[in-house]
């Protein structure tokens, strides 16, 4: 019986306009749809096929407040056993990484899983924390993930290549497109979602180690300038003598 | 006190962007007055190492046994951690790659550090000390105030300049004190494709959408990119029906790049895919449709047929090396 963690954090549908409130010290939640992280759905996916046929079990985990239910009764229509809700705002990496490892202390996971990167702050840096803080191995970009006995086979991403690793159990894995398709919520999933034990848990107190304090948006680029289809040789002087990258 | 920064190796040799790395933590170092170390785990020739005082490393610290030949982030993050406490170091840089990702928050931990990742520029020291990062996929950057006496960051491939200040580091050995469970995590096999620019590293990118029908057509793209020495890219679908591998996808759910030139064709420019790609410095697009929203975030852009505007690229990139 294998025992699965997965981390879900619940961050800006991918197509949000990025916009910020109170003189740019907040992001801007008018109007914004909130998702499942689509690196941890991935995880989620893998999660399930590996504990198919009752060969296990899978609890999401999330640090968030009320408002991040809907995703964690996504995760539990796509076929994770119980859910838990860490009830506090993420404030950064290193506080969610401490919540989340509390937890896990004597839970006996055989793997954690979690998303390569969270789409909102883009850290990767909970996986490697979680493993800090547990004291076992991390590996993230993880794009094949398999079993065999006590140990995983896992396929990581490096600049130009790919490594392949094994590690024993307990350990932490960042998912990244891949290692899962996404699965896709059925009818039966999203009615016994309902009923799915979901409990939640208060914070432990963590020191805070930083703050994001400004946000900005890039400044605009100046318009495109257009070169007529019958002369592409005018792009390549440009991008030679006036943009000077080539 | 000092500042540590960390010289990852790809077999046995420092790329630029961790010329970059040096260059960046000399720069914190002279802002906080202090020496700037380096260390470099693995086999690195001493030459290499001694190169490293060109952009500023006074000191490399150096170790390389069996145990530590490949890269084991659990492990490295001890021995860096383990620097960081006897030089005393107030920050650590590391470079922001797929090895450096796993390592800086690891390092962070280990110290109670507050970790950067992903900075784009030099921090601010004076008062508070924060830094300025990417944030929401490259849609924004957010400035992160740094409360713990040690600071851990990470920089952003090609968003510093490598700058040469001259001088030689000195070298020296440096002991492994890491853990024997440190080392649980077992590399059975790398593969690398060497004979391709890799896509996180390369200055230019010539990416491929679903404008261009199938897999079968990518001899042009492969053709401009090795002209140009530049990577091959593509979009997701393209990546997602196979046509390409995985590794090539940038955007919000693929790799984010910032080269200094982007080269776009057939690829609309949803937002998903700027997410990955808008931070580069410049943006060509080809496109047949005017309407693409890509030509409202690019630079340089010819609106037509990329089956005939890419083979008459190619051959003025041609002649152009033949001029030069
Ligand atoms: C959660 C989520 C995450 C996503 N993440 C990513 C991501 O990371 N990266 C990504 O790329 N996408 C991502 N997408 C998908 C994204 O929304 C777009 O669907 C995708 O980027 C479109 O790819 P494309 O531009 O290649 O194809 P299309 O949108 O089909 O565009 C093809 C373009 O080619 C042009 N064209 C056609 N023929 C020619 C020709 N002969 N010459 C020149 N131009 C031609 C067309 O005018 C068109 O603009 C994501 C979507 C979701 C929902
Ligand atoms: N608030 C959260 N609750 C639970 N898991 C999270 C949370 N934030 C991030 N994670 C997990 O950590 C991964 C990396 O996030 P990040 O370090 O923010 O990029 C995500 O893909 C999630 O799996």
């Amino acid at each position: 019986m294998m025992k699965i963690l997965v981390c879900i954090s619940n961050v800006p549908d991918t197509t949000t306009k990025i916009t910020f409130t109170n003189d740019n010290t907040q992001f801007n939640q008018a109007g914004v749809q909130f998702v499942l992280n689509p690196y941890d759905e991935i995880a989620l996916s893998r999660a399930i096929e590996l504990t198919e046929n009752g060969n296990g079990t899978v609890t999401v985990i999330n640090v968030g407040e009320v408002s991040t239910e809907p995703t964690i009764r996504k995760a539990l229509a796509i076929g994770a056993t119980n859910a838990v809700r860490v009830n506090a705002v993420p404030h950064d990496a290193y506080f969610v990484a401490k919540q989340i490892a509390a937890y896990a202390k004597d839970q006996n996971y055989d793997m954690i899983l979690t998303g390569r990167e969270s789409i909102d702050y883009n850290g990767a840096k909970v996986p490697a924390m979680i493993g800090e803080l547990l004291d076992i191995p991390s590996v993230s970009i993880i794009k094949k993930l398999t079993i065999d006995g006590n140990s995983a086979t896992v396929e990581r991403e490096i600049e130009g290549g790919k490594e392949i690793l094994t590690i024993p159990f307990p350990f932490v894995a960042g998912t990244a497109e891949g290692v899962a398709e996404w699965k896709i919520p059925n009818m039966r999933g999203i009615m016994s979602a309902r009923t799915k034990p979901l409990s939640v848990i208060e914070p432990v107190e963590v020191k805070t180690l930083s703050e994001i304090v400004k946000f900005e948006t890039p400044a605009p680029r100046g318009t495109v300038k257009l070169v007529d289809a019958a002369n592409p040789e005018k792009l390549i002087d440009l991008l030679h003598s006036e943009a000077k990258v080539i | 006190m000092s500042v540590l920064v960390y010289v990852e190796n790809a077999e046995g040799k420092f790329k630029k962007s961790i010329f970059e790395a040096v260059s960046y933590a000399k720069a914190i170092a002279q802002k906080l007055n202090t020496n700037l170390v380096a260390i470099s785990i693995g086999n690195v020739a001493h030459a290499e190492l001694e190169n490293l005082g060109k952009y500023g490393a006074e000191k490399v610290l150096h170790i390389n046994n069996e145990r530590l030949k490949s890269f084991v982030n659990q492990a490295y993050a001890s021995v860096i951690a383990e620097a960081a406490k006897k030089e005393n170091a107030e920050v650590v840089v590391l470079s922001n790659s797929f090895s450096g990702k796993g390592l800086a928050p690891r390092i962070g931990v280990k110290l109670e550090a507050a970790v950067a990742d992903g900075a784009i520029e030099l921090p601010q020291t004076e008062g508070k000390f924060s830094v300025k990062k990417t944030a929401f996929s490259n849609k924004a950057f957010a400035t992160v105030e740094m409360h713990s006496p040690i600071k851990v960051i990470s920089l952003t491939p090609n968003a510093y300049k490598v700058e040469e200040v001259g001088g030689t580091a000195s070298i020296e050995e440096f002991s492994d004190e890491a853990k024997d469970s440190d080392f649980k995590t077992i590399i059975k096999e790398i593969v690398r494709a060497t004979d391709k620019v890799s896509l996180p590293d390369a200055e230019l990118v010539v990416s491929g959408g679903r404008g261009l029908k199938g897999p079968e057509n990518w001899g042009m793209i492969e053709e401009l990119a090795n002209l140009l020495g530049a990577a091959t890219a593509c979009s997701k679908p393209v990546s997602d029906a196979d046509w390409r591998p995985h590794s090539e996808h940038v955007g919000q759910t693929g790799i984010t790049i910032s080269p200094n030139l982007y080269i776009a064709i057939g690829i609309s420019g949803a937002i998903q895919h700027l997410a990955g790609v808008s931070s580069s410095k410049v943006i060509v697009v080809i496109n047949k449709d005017p309407e693409a929203p890509f030509f409202k975030v690019a630079d340089y852009g010819i609106v037509g047929d990329a089956f005939e505007i890419v083979p008459k690229m190619i051959a003025a990139v041609k002649s152009l090396k033949l001029n030069a």
